[in-house]
């Protein structure tokens, strides 16, 4: 088999646990704090690196949007295994929607290609944690020209094409396209490992390119909030569901939760 | 009527059209003047039924055996051209599998921006607004595209109730799918049906859903047997997803399904954001979690403060007595 150029996309994002809020100015998202990579994303890092070894050799590249210049969380993606980084940072992408997105990362994998002989597959989560509008993948594939197989439960290659098991809401469909594709996966399509230590500091000297915009030659009003082309009207409180009753367990509760079935006419 | 023209997009199930496709047409009948249906697969039989729920036109794309997402956009992009002035301002794609794949491609192909996750859409003056649900929905962000292009809207299944009636079998026009080049290549080889009982997880009545609080993997099959006996549908919290115990597909919550069940019975979930998003539209629900503090106890209308491998085979007992 012929050696496989992996893209993996990683997102950084601030820790997820963390009580969110809008920037009464812009009404966006704030994105702030600790980042760290995105836990959809190590499920792509991880099926890069196995696609790579079964492959007998190439190399896996992470493709990262960061308008702060964070660094940290793809990091973590060369400390499980990948090669090297391509950060796209500048003021500029603060606000970008997900065609934005999309635009960038796809310059960005573009480039990761030349220096090579291509990018063979483009891997990414199915969505992103925070954002969740789940259509950048798609994006990014109909930006460089490529099929997309979305939703990935099981992915393989013969260095030539590559097949799939793809989600569906009935069961899966087994799908095929011949490479270059894109692909995005499913949590749970492989078990992502953890880093040893010297992975973890290993990973500090490996190469990640921080670029701005201008290096892909795009221009800032193609991203950030001029290129989303969309605006926040209001922001509004949703209305509050009230606590019922709250009652442990004493032995019994099953009792319980049968008659309040019962009263609801569900059994 | 806020606007003149609306497409939905309506994808196909069970050898007809999907529900969510009939419940975008309920929410685009209250907006435009005229609703046209796009239709692909087994859906492309159903212009009674999606004339019947508005369609006055149904627009069928043959994707025989490729993935649905560029060969519909293609045809869209196409149709769109050669209808000039009587194009419509929205499309409206359910936020599912294959609406998402649709909209990634007509965005890139028509340079437009995409407003995904849209938990409600209304107008104002003359402007389509989407609502989204953020910070586990306790806030509700309303947004609008300052371009005029077409405006394409994903949104989520159970925003709007199907409502039939509202006139005879739409006109069917066949929209041809102009050359996809490399990126329509893609084939699917087969496809596979689980064999699963029962109603589907966005349209059951009752949903019994499953968390990390379970324990071990293999407890999962209580959550089953319960959703059973229930006549409801078995779900997911993200957690147990991301662990590998269910697939993908059970997921509720916000990178996952929503749903309005009339009742939803939470196993073992403590009530992260991230999974309230997606079941707070519930008429009940009822909690089952070892932790007092857990936020699930602030939304529920029955909680159980207990040990769930204890109290689950009880309550599963309990039903198969009756």
């Amino acid at each position: 088999m012929p050696p496989m150029h992996v893209a993996v996309c990683v997102k950084q994002i601030p820790d997820p646990a963390a009580p969110g809020r809008l920037d009464p100015a812009t009404r966006t998202l704030v994105r702030e704090g600790k980042f760290v990579m995105d836990d959809s994303d190590s499920y792509g890092v991880e099926m890069a690196l196995q696609l790579v070894q079964a492959a007998g050799g190439g190399a896996v590249t992470v493709i990262s949007m960061a308008p702060g210049g964070e660094i940290k969380g793809v990091r973590e993606a060369l400390a499980m295994g990948a090669d090297d980084a391509i950060v796209v940072s500048d003021e500029a992408l603060r606000g970008s929607d997900a065609l934005s997105t999309a635009k960038v990362l796809a310059a960005a994998v573009r480039r990761a290609g030349e220096a090579g002989g291509g990018i063979d597959l483009v891997l990414a989560a199915t969505e992103s944690t925070d954002g969740y509008t789940g259509t950048t993948p798609v994006q990014v594939a109909a930006l460089l020209g490529l099929p997309s197989i979305t939703f990935a439960k099981k992915v393989t290659s013969d260095g030539v094409t590559v097949t799939v098991e793809r989600q569906t809401d009935e069961g899966h469909d087994d799908v095929q396209a011949a490479l270059p594709a894109l692909v995005t996966l499913t949590a749970g399509s492989v078990e992502p490992r953890y880093p040893a230590f010297k992975a973890i500091m290993g990973a500090k000297s490996k190469p990640c390119q921080v670029i701005g915009l201008a290096d892909l030659g795009l221009a800032a009003s193609d991203v950030g909030f001029t290129g989303a082309r969309q605006e926040i009207t209001s922001v509004v409180a949703a209305a509050e569901r009230t606590a019922g009753e709250v009652v442990e367990d004493d032995g019994q509760a099953h009792i319980r939760i049968v008659s309040y079935l019962e009263s609801l006419k569900v059994v | 009527m806020a606007v003149e023209r609306i497409w939905v997009v309506v994808e196909p199930a069970g050898g007809g059209a999907a529900t969510n496709g009939l419940e975008l047409l309920a929410g685009a009948r209250g907006l435009a003047s005229t609703v046209e249906a796009v239709t692909f697969g087994d859906a492309n039989g159903a212009a009674t039924i999606l004339g019947d729920h508005g369609a006055a036109t149904v627009l069928t794309v043959d994707t025989g055996n490729a993935m649905a997402g560029v060969p519909v956009a293609a045809a869209i992009v196409a149709a769109l051209e050669a209808r000039g002035s009587d194009r419509p301002t929205a499309i409206l794609l359910p936020q599912t599998y294959e609406g998402r794949d649709i909209a990634g491609r007509l965005s890139v192909a028509l340079d437009a921006p995409v407003l995904a996750n849209a938990v409600g859409l209304g107008h104002d003056a003359g402007r389509l607004v989407a609502e989204h649900a953020v910070f586990g929905g306790s806030t509700i962000v309303k947004a609008a595209f300052t371009t005029d292009r077409v405006q394409l809207f994903l949104v989520r299944p159970k925003t709007f109730v199907a409502e039939g009636g509202a006139g005879a079998a739409g006109t069917v026009e066949a929209l041809p799918i102009p050359d996809t080049g490399r990126p329509g290549a893609t084939t699917v080889l087969a496809r596979h049906t689980e064999d699963r009982q029962g109603p589907k997880l966005d349209e059951a009545a009752v949903v019994v859903s499953g968390g990390r609080g379970l324990g071990a993997p293999e407890r999962y099959a209580l959550v089953e047997e319960l959703a059973r006996l229930l006549n409801g549908a078995p779900g997911a919290t993200r957690a147990i997803v991301d662990a590998g115990w269910v697939p993908y597909s059970y997921q509720v919550g916000q990178t996952g399904k929503t749903v309005k069940p009339e009742v939803y019975v939470a196993v073992g979930i403590s009530g992260a954001t991230q999974h309230m998003v997606g079941m707070k539209g519930a008429k009940k629900i009822i909690a089952i979690n070892k932790d007092r503090d857990a936020p699930i106890f602030a939304i529920c209308d029955l909680g159980i403060v207990g040990d769930v491998t204890k109290i689950l085979p009880k309550l599963i007992d309990a039903l198969k007595n009756r």
